[in-house]
């Protein structure tokens, strides 16, 4: 069978219905127990002792005092961890990264790296004994020279954030020859681009409960996307893998940010070292210092075009901030990579990308992981040339747009088909006439913007994911799946997959999700990947399910089974009708399982090396444009945007609502990241330790997104899905700062576009103009 | 050590009183979550920034993480659940917040609906319907990460679109 999948409309009942989730109204009642919710008896409270400097050799540490506060149960330091280690996989690298850079310590003995980098951990018998313990601890720090820009730690000399140099990994591609094709260029334009350190901030700060059950297995109740990390939790406890468990429940917000471990290491000591249940829950502080970021890019393009605005050749540098430790930089350098030439045919390329250790904050997974800084390069560079030769800006994407065979610079195929140039169409025909306005020290600018994000894991990760679908005698269903929810609808999708080839109404669906024990493994909430995968399983496990129910009724009646079908009435065939109990019944008499056991394979693919060629690296990928007219205030340079729309081919929307869910979710962060936040580093200290000083976008900072659903109905998930939680976060990094030029007449290129930066883009402008004028009059 | 002086307070949460003797120095959010067991209303930020912790005092929306529970001793707290029909169902906001998606994660949802609820309880006594502008503007203290905020306003205007 093709790995591409379809789907008509006609025949779909359950799914490509907008169903209110189940999960939602139990949301809304207030029912739903999130991981910091959950109290057992006896059970102890912990926290963290952190770094207050960004780079230090730790002289002292000192517990006496805080062990000797009433209610204090014990104190922990690195030594007191059996494997005092967290292992990080560098791929593709050569000996440039050693083992010992893609370490880190669960609790740090001798030095840190970071502000805010764990060193001990308190455990207590209530918070109040907690919180004077902790402030008793002592720690003396003797600080160390601090790196705080990637550029200069990649420098000669530079002081050494690990041994063996700053560089942590770096990719390339090389295709054709570039120097040829920009030497027979008819346009050639050149730009650097900078993003800046972003937070997930989302609402549920990391939290946790775990307890030792009664079998001895250590289980862990946790905010995370990656049940997974049992087994990294046992490395560290030294125990077999079999003897951690770890839940998910309902998740309050992922993004990213909790696909690392956060708490999870720490609640395991504390239930390891005391037996009892412990409960941990970090500050909005600590999460805003010491969970990772998004990665800060420099982004440099050249890109050349023929006068007609083909694009013929780019090449780019790209340096990303690793921060202080590993974590997954170098996969999200390799997401930047392979996707910073956009969605795009371009013949010659040569891109060099690079991650450099810095006393910064750890930077990791990020919704958009690495792909979404580059569409301010690309979309950018686009629009310049646009510019420069005259050309609509919408014709030169689509002029340009990839299509189904094409290869990407990395030279994997496109399998699906690429609906670019709808999404281009769609929000223009929505949006009709650019506004007026709305005073005379106003300028509106209208701009688009397209992105491509891949969707699913990359492919030499060997990814893999299984449901297991029951039926109860009572013809209601059971769907066991390991999928973590973080809010998409992850869970309550698999019951609509399931509703729809089983025909089992949704409401007596069952989908019991995220546990590492009990569930089947279907792997990490990341990387736009459970549809794909999870979705897959559900649907092998529905459709092998179902044709085992067929093939009894078949058997018993004589009907062939191809001429049965489910209905919610039961199985129908053409001579007689069999209620689903009956079926049930009947499949046990004749010893037929009324459950099956779906996997479902990803792509595979080689692992790559640090020159990345020839090859697959994603399963596919999901394509976008948004449209956004902006208002600028040219006195105070404060930017408002006016209307939003924004169109993506998801190939079938499984549940439209959760689609327009994540589309206007995506592009109000993203819209986040362009115009208001950023982690504020100031030689290593984190100036923005709250949500008063991270500013994350309020209701009024935003206007309604108004989202458009293209269905080309083609994709590698069930029925022809694509992924669309990441890829909507992308496009407002191109289209924001092009509406900004379309308004002032400077296109701004460092993120946040605060009102300082409109400002000066402003002042920009007139001297621009003011040049351009004194030309004009010197002329005779 | 700081020194902890315990008290008794009592608060009528959605209609049950409840009395808990616990630490002077509790918020009301860690009362309601620690001492209570109630916890609907979340913890966010701890500073009075995302709106998570909203809860209703005799009617009035606070963040609960920034009042302590002995400055409001006696009086009525109202959460989400609170919003709840007797038999569990939700009522009309929530209703509407669940047919208009407005609810992701969900995280923020408690803080949100009490902020809802004490918006449209105003415009009520003003006997006026709020536009969506107004709506966003009185939704500014509350942060959602996941939806948004669309369907949330939608949420809001179909909630007040529908009562009589």
């Amino acid at each position: 069978m093709s790995e591409v999948r379809t789907s008509k409309l006609d025949e779909l009942s359950v799914v490509h219905q907008p169903l209110a989730r189940h999960d939602q109204a139990e949301k809304i009642a207030g029912t739903t127990r999130y991981a910091g919710d959950l109290a057992c008896s006896g059970m102890l409270h912990a926290c963290l002792v952190r770094s207050q400097a960004p780079s230090a050799t730790i002289t002292r540490r000192d517990a006496d005092a805080a062990r000797r506060v009433p209610g204090v149960v014990a104190v922990l330091f690195g030594e007191d961890v059996p494997n005092n280690e967290i292992r990080v996989d560098v791929p593709g690298q050569t000996v440039a990264v050693g083992a010992l850079k893609a370490t880190m310590q669960v609790l740090a003995t001798d030095r840190v790296r970071f502000h805010g980098e764990p060193i001990a951990l308190v455990i207590a018998e209530t918070e109040d004994a907690l919180a004077t313990a902790r402030e008793l601890v002592e720690i003396e720090l003797d600080e160390l020279p601090v790196v705080s820009d990637p550029e200069q730690a990649l420098a000669d000399g530079a002081v050494e954030v690990h041994e063996g140099g700053n560089l942590l990994a770096e990719w390339r591609i090389d295709r054709g020859d570039v120097e040829a094709a920009f030497a027979r260029a008819d346009v050639v334009v050149e730009g650097e681009y900078r993003t800046q350190f972003v937070d997930h901030a989302y609402l549920e700060p990391e939290a946790g409960v775990g307890w030792l059950d009664d079998d001895g297995v250590l289980t862990l109740r946790v905010a995370t996307q990656v049940v997974e990390h049992y087994r990294d939790v046992a490395k560290i406890l030294g125990v077999a893998d079999s003897k951690v468990r770890v839940i998910a429940p309902y998740v309050g917000g992922g993004f990213g940010g909790k696909e690392d471990m956060t708490v999870e290491p720490y609640i395991a000591l504390g239930v390891w070292h005391t037996g009892r249940p412990v409960r941990m829950q970090w500050t909005r502080n600590e999460s805003l210092l010491a969970r990772a970021k998004r990665h800060r890019n420099v982004m440099r393009y050249r890109t050349a075009a023929s006068a007609d605005g083909t694009l013929i050749a780019h090449d780019i540098d790209i340096v990303s901030d690793a921060g202080a430790y590993a974590y997954l930089s170098a996969l999200v350098l390799l997401y930047s990579t392979v996707h910073a030439c956009g969605p795009y045919r371009v013949g010659d390329v040569r891109i060099r990308a690079r991650t450099a250790y810095t006393n910064n904050a750890p930077t990791s997974a990020f919704r958009g992981f690495g792909g979404m800084q580059m569409v301010l390069g690309y979309e950018s560079q686009i629009d310049e040339l646009a510019r420069r030769l005259d050309i609509d800006p919408g014709e030169i994407r689509k002029r340009n747009a990839l299509a189904r065979g094409d290869r990407l610079p990395v030279g994997q195929e496109l399998i699906t088909e690429v609906q670019l140039a709808q999404t281009i169409d769609a929000v223009r025909e929505r949006a009709g006439d650019e506004p007026a306005p709305t005073g005379p020290r106003k300028r509106v600018g209208r701009a688009i913007a397209s992105n491509m994000q891949s969707y699913g894991r990359l492919v030499w990760l060997n990814d893999s994911a299984a449901a297991w679908i029951g039926f109860q005698m009572d013809g209601s269903l059971s769907v066991r799946c390991g999928v973590p929810d973080i809010g998409g609808g992850q869970a309550s999708s698999l019951g609509q997959i399931a509703s729809e080839i089983l025909a089992v109404d949704i409401d007596r669906i069952s989908v019991h999700f995220g546990d590492s024990a009990l569930t089947p493994l279907a792997g990490t909430t990341t990387a736009t990947r459970q549809l794909l995968m999870s979705g897959n399983a559900t649907y092998e496990a529905a459709t092998m399910l179902r044709d085992r129910l067929l093939g009894a009724v078949a058997d018993e009646t004589g009907q062939p089974a191809d001429s049965l079908r489910m209905t919610p009435e039961g199985v129908v065939g053409p001579d007689a009708t069999t209620e689903l109990v009956d079926v049930l019944q009947l499949c046990r008499r004749r010893n037929v399982p009324i459950e099956a056991l779906g996997t479902h394979f990803g792509p595979k693919g080689h692992e790559v090396t640090r020159d990345l060629e020839g090859g697959r690296i994603f399963p596919d990928f999901t394509f976008g444009t948004h449209l956004v007219d902006v208002e600028v205030d040219v006195d105070t340079g404060e930017v408002r945007l006016l209307r939003y729309i924004a169109a993506h081919d998801v190939g079938r929307a499984i549940n439209p609502l959760s689609v327009e869910g994540q589309i206007s979710g995506a592009a109000v962060q993203g819209i986040g990241q362009v115009l208001l936040e950023e982690v504020a580093m100031h030689d290593g200290v984190n100036l923005t330790p709250g949500l008063f000083q991270y500013l994350i976008p309020t209701a009024t900072d935003v206007p309604d997104i108004e989202t458009v659903i293209l269905e080309s109905g083609e994709g590698l998930g069930p029925f022809g899905a694509r992924g669309i939680g990441e890829p909507p976060i992308g496009p407002p990094l191109g289209a924001i700062p092009a509406a900004i030029a379309d308004a002032i007449g400077v296109r701004p290129t460092t993120l946040p576009i605060t009102p300082e930066r409109v400002l000066s883009c402003i002042a920009e402008a007139a001297a621009a103009e003011r040049r351009t004028g004194r030309q004009e009059g010197a002329e005779p | 050590m700081t020194p902890r002086h315990d008290v008794t307070t009592s608060l009528t949460v959605n209609g049950t009183t409840v009395t808990k003797t616990a630490g002077a120095h509790l918020s009301l959010l860690r009362w309601l979550r620690d001492a209570a067991g109630i916890t609907d209303p979340k913890y966010g930020c701890g500073e009075g920034v995302c709106g998570s912790c909203t809860v209703l005092v005799d009617g009035e929306p606070v963040s609960s993480c920034i009042v302590l529970a002995v400055q409001v001793d006696g009086a009525a707290i109202t959460t989400a659940a609170g919003l709840c029909e007797p038999d569990g169902s939700l009522g009309p906001l929530q209703r509407a917040f669940h047919e208009r998606h407005a609810a992701q994660c969900g995280f923020c949802t408690p803080g949100m609906l009490m902020c809802a609820t004490s918006m449209l309880a105003e415009a009520d006594r003003a006997h006026r319907a709020l536009e969506r502008d107004e709506i966003r503007e009185a939704l500014h203290g509350n942060l959602c990460r996941c939806t948004g905020y669309g369907p949330i306003v939608d949420a809001i205007e179909a909630a007040q679109g529908a009562r009589p």
